[in-house]
């Protein structure tokens, strides 16, 4: 340890600590422009300077950059400091365009607050001045270099934490400018209009655009809340003035570390208060077929009267009502509790019944749990290496792709398992570009080399798991030769994986929508978490089987009990203990049999087993594959409503829509994909007749006969608390509380004084043993012919989620990317004879569409991918509903097509 | 678009210093060396092959005065006004060979792509200010007359 004497009081400190680091610990405040936390030092601004005296010599220099000596005097506001301060304020502004009054970032501004602080209110060396144009090409924000004091804290965000490194100093000495080129502008570079470097700007240099609407004076609250898109489940301010939301605010929440996506910080807002919004309830006149509009008490009486004659004419399985993810949980206990207890049926599900179903199938089965094993920090920090299958987090979870990206920086190794050459590709050690739909060979081939390297945990396995035996014989077969084969990769560079992944103390499996998607989607989760227990990679720090989630709450929504096997908590509908308790609850009599998955609702919905459908914010006719068939179903039902935000392509063929509220009009919680669960809080609230989605529920229940007493969101918490050993510990009361300060509390948290669970299943698995799935190969059920030789892979991509009815309501998110595209092989491209850019006709058995065709090497020859967001040329029109016999989840990274000139 | 053929030379040159981000500077180096400029394209396709970024290549390029963007003449020359030139009237020269060329501090090079005229800050030979060098020979104690004999020198050289 060092001693030494900051402003006369004595600090003790590790070895390598900084001066500036040192006073932090200590309280005593030191200015900073540039400095960056956890990023070496730039020690650019010159404003941290210190008076360093030592064995009887004096010195200044940056507390940010010196690293503390044993017997250091430290002076942080000598004389002499403060003087050195106000010169170097006096420099910074001799060539900074002082227009406080006009400037968006008045107020906010760390340059303005340092001035003011040390009392220099002009620059006594005018002179020359940067005359640089405005960059306002990036869509959300303009860079002016005019302001800029070239403290690099910008550069440095994108490159070392965001891990991105689109921008760097262009030129040298007074010419200096921070840029993507020399001469191309931000737009043109590899920017990702993530806006974290906006929020490092210390002056008015980077600014949002829409900071042009407010002073940051005038808002009147910041109110602390969970991001609605994917389940990374970042934390940020939403910034309201006069009732609106005007901005957000990253956040330093355990998941995000303060960072956020683009779609975070400009597409989460603009839809709660998008003209679009449906404003009143709305009932179908049946002879016009347009929607009129209706009061509450008409159509809540409508619904409740229909859902009931439908009951008793045809029995409770022929109702069924899906829960929306990206709604709170206290939400979804509600729509679940209100087909059990009203419609009399399990037939209720959640939309990830076609994202992550097979996760929570598979690794229930396997080890007795479907959620992600470990924390992302976990698995970003202390990981040696990332097994990265099926998933793209920089586009599809941005913010743990930016965590990944500073591992790999950092120096943990990468192996990328993904049929394409997503951005990670680029950065793996190793890229298995395998032919989609090969998972289960491709993990077989990885445990074949392990046990012929003889590099399986033999003690883990033998102690904590069974069925090995009867694995093992399965994966006799699979020689890396086969196995490179079957998925079109190098039979060394699988070995050279499996040996690494082995051999790596601390590697977890990172995967996603890749393995589950398929009509063998259980058994490749199923595949990952045989992986993980053979070499004993489960239950400790850095390592585990992770599932990135979809939805900010379709976590949550499986938890809820939004599914046809299982009440809250995975208790199982089929197990009579169970039931009863729910029974004693809820004062009902329940339905012991598993109910309808989502996915076989439609098909049934056709054959007329299922006449009434209730969805809470879904839209299947977007989402669900083989579109077609999903609008032919719901055109068969007598009775079908949408609980909603807007008039969504699904929402044409309701009978009735109830208007909900948004995320940032409502109380509750999300679980995100770590199994954190967080707060979500009320910002606004929007003009118009919508309602609070509990209270349509609740008012819907008792107008079925069911009792049900008007409950706060909080209130409904500990009702779910009550009933789930998991969420046992979990309130609002206690979330919003000192203990958990902002961190939120990951199940299982079993009891009031429970901290919650970060790692699963240490030193037991919650199936008790591990179990291995003895997987073999199957493949796709539509493979590639004559007549459609191209594979169909879809996706999603970074500036939409979804079906877009969210983030399609941001302008520049759709001037970013706002029409369908498919990507597809230079080879097969030469061979059909078109170019990059060309329209193209798309056909699959099932329907055709038109898109734009995007030529390049990123798909392997015969095969292609589309996101599935854009209306103008939808790949679910294409996609194969086959389903998977264990999750019932379709297969919509394989189905065949063929693509033609249009 | 660029030829194929500047590609393969950056293949060339990337091999030998290895697909390194250390490589970043002699491979800018090399590639100058080959067409007395740095193509932009080029850049942009090196940073890729060695793991940088775009930006940063472009931020590392544009920091040293010797990387140049732009096409220089096949004679480059850089006249020295360093504090020893300046003194030793450096500056006349230097009007001398853009009065005869017709460039300026913003037109660097003629249109026949024979000559790139810029200034340096110092050569290291103020012994014998004011110097100039074309390409890689220095030409000591220079006067904006024996510029204007070298000029046609080269220029005869050439016709000839």
């Amino acid at each position: 340890m060092i001693h030494l004497t900051i402003d006369g009081i004595p600090v003790e400190v590790e070895k390598g600590t900084t001066i500036l680091q040192a006073a932090r610990q200590i309280g005593v405040e030191i200015p900073t422009l540039c400095y960056l936390e956890d990023v070496l030092p730039d020690g650019s601004c010159r404003l941290c300077v210190v008076e360093v005296t030592n064995n009887g010599r004096t010195k200044f220099d940056t507390a940010c950059t010196l690293r503390c000596s044993e017997g250091d005097e430290v002076q942080t506001m000598s004389e002499k400091v403060v003087a050195y301060r106000k010169d170097t304020l006096d420099l910074l502004l001799s060539d900074h365009r002082v227009h406080c009054f006009s400037c968006e970032a008045n107020g906010d501004c760390k340059l303005q607050d340092y001035c003011f602080e040390y009392g220099v209110t002009e620059t006594s060396y005018p002179g020359e001045m940067k005359d640089m144009p405005i960059d306002d090409t990036n869509k959300f924000f303009t860079y002016d270099p005019s302001l800029c004091i070239l403290c690099h804290r910008c550069v440095n965000t994108c490159k070392e934490i965001v891990g991105r490194g689109a921008i760097d100093t262009m030129d040298r000495g007074f010419q200096s400018v921070i840029g993507a080129h020399y001469k191309h502008k931000w737009n043109e570079g590899i920017c990702e209009s993530c806006g974290n470097c906006v929020q490092a700007c210390p002056t008015g240099a980077l600014t949002m655009k829409r900071r042009k609407k407010y002073r940051p004076y005038q808002i009147d609250k910041k109110i602390l809340t969970t991001c609605p898109h994917c389940a990374t489940g970042c934390q940020y301010y939403l910034l309201v003035k006069d009732g609106k939301i005007v901005d957000t605010e990253a956040v330093n929440g355990p998941s995000n570390k303060g960072l956020l996506c683009v779609k975070g910080r400009s597409g989460c807002f603009d839809f709660v208060q998008s003209p679009e919004r449906i404003k009143y309830p709305l009932i179908k006149n049946k002879e016009t077929g347009e929607f009129e509009r209706a009061t509450w008490d008409e159509a809540l009486d409508l619904v409740a009267s229909k859902f009931m004659e439908i009951k008793k004419q045809y029995g409770s399985d022929s109702l069924a009502g899906f829960a929306c993810s990206r709604s709170p949980n206290e939400d979804i206990y509600m729509v679940q509790k209100m087909v059990r207890c009203c419609f009399g049926t399990n037939n209720t599900d959640n939309c990830a019944r076609v994202c992550h179903s097979a996760s929570v199938a598979g690794l229930a089965m396997t080890l007795g749990s479907g959620a992600m094993t470990n924390p992302i920090e976990d698995i970003t920090k202390n990981a040696d290496l990332i097994m990265l299958v099926g998933s793209n987090p920089e586009e599809a979870h941005p913010v743990v792709g930016m965590q990944i990206r500073q591992a790999v920086k950092r120096g943990c190794k990468l192996i990328v398992v993904d049929p394409r050459d997503i951005g990670l590709a680029k950065k793996a050690d190793i890229h298995l570009k395998l032919k989609p739909g090969t998972n289960v060979a491709f993990a077989n081939g990885i445990m074949n080399v392990i046990l012929s390297e003889g590099l399986q945990d033999d003690k883990f396995i033998a102690e904590r798991t069974e069925g090995f035996e009867e694995l093992k014989e399965i994966v006799k077969d699979y020689i890396p030769e086969k196995v490179a084969e079957i998925c079109h990769i190098d039979a060394d560079d699988l070995r050279k994986a499996a040996i690494m992944y082995a051999k790596a103390d601390r590697a977890p499996i990172i995967y996603c929508l890749g393995v589950t998607e398929h009509s063998t989607g259980t058994e490749g989760v199923m595949s990952m978490s045989n992986m993980a227990m053979m070499v004993g990679k489960l239950g400790r720090e850095g390592c585990g089987v992770n599932p990135l989630r979809g939805q900010n709450n379709v976590q949550g929504a499986c938890d809820m009990g939004a599914q046809p096997n299982v009440y809250p908590g995975y208790q199982k509908v089929t197990d009579p203990a169970v039931r009863e308790k729910f029974e004693k609850a809820w004062g009902v009599k329940l339905d012991p049999n598993i109910g309808t998955h989502a996915t076989d609702v439609f098909p049934k919905a056709i054959t007329g087993e299922i006449k009434g459908l209730y969805i809470y914010g879904e839209d299947p006719v977007v989402t669900d594959p083989d579109t077609t068939h999903i609008i032919k179903a719901l055109k068969s039902l007598d009775f079908f409503v949408l609980q909603e935000l807007f008039m969504t392509e699904t929402a044409q063929y309701a009978d009735v829509i109830l208007p909900g509220v948004s995320y940032a009009e409502k109380e509750g919680t999300f679980t995100n994909t770590e199994r954190r669960v967080q707060r979500v809080r009320k910002a606004v609230t929007v003009p118009g007749e919508m309602r609070l989605d509990t209270d349509i529920i609740i008012d819907l229940m008792n107008r079925m006969g069911y009792p049900q007493p008007h409950l706060t969101s909080a209130q409904i918490m500990d009702e779910i608390a009550s009933l789930t050993p998991s969420f046992a510990g979990i309130s609002h009361e206690r979330l919003d509380s000192e203990e958990v300060h902002g961190q939120g509390l990951q199940w299982p948290c079993t009891s009031k004084d429970h901290p919650g669970t970060p790692i699963m299943h240490v030193g037991k698995f919650s199936r008790g043993l591990g179990w291995f799935y003895p997987a073999k190969y199957v493949p796709s059920a539509e493979l590639p012919d004559e007549e459609y030789p191209i594979i169909l892979m879809t996706g999603r991509i970074l500036y939409h989620y979804t079906t877009r009815a969210m983030t399609g309501k941001t302008p520049e998110l759709m001037e970013i990317e706002g029409k369908s595209f498919i990507e597809m092989n230079i080879v097969d491209a030469d061979k059909l004879g078109i170019k990059n850019g060309d329209k193209v006709r798309v056909s699959s058995r099932r329907g055709s569409i038109e898109s734009t065709a995007r030529v390049g090497t990123k798909t392997s020859p015969g095969e292609s991918w589309m996101p599935f967001h854009f209306p103008d040329g939808n790949a679910n029109w294409l996609t194969n509903a086959a389903l998977d016999k264990y999750a019932r989840i379709p297969e919509y990274k394989v189905c065949a097509i063929k693509i033609e000139k249009a | 678009m660029l030829d194929q053929s500047f590609y393969q030379k950056a293949d060339e040159i990337i091999a030998f210093y290895g697909k390194k981000p250390a490589s970043l500077i002699p491979i800018m180096q090399d590639i100058q060396g080959v067409y007395r400029y740095l193509p932009e394209e080029l850049l942009t396709y090196v940073a890729e092959q060695i793991g940088v970024t775009e930006a940063k290549a472009f931020s590392v390029a544009t920091f040293y005065e010797n990387f140049s963007f732009d096409a220089k003449g096949k004679y480059v020359i850089k006249v020295c006004d360093g504090t020893a030139c300046h003194v030793r009237k450096s500056i006349p020269v230097l009007e001398e060979l853009y009065k005869k060329l017709g460039l300026s501090k913003t037109k660097k090079t003629t249109d026949d792509m024979m000559f790139t005229v810029e200034t340096v800050s110092c050569l290291g030979a103020c012994g014998l200010a004011p110097t100039m060098m074309v390409n890689e020979e220095v030409y000591p104690r220079m006067t904006p007359e024996k510029a204007d004999e070298l000029i046609d020198k080269l220029r005869g050289g050439e016709q000839g």
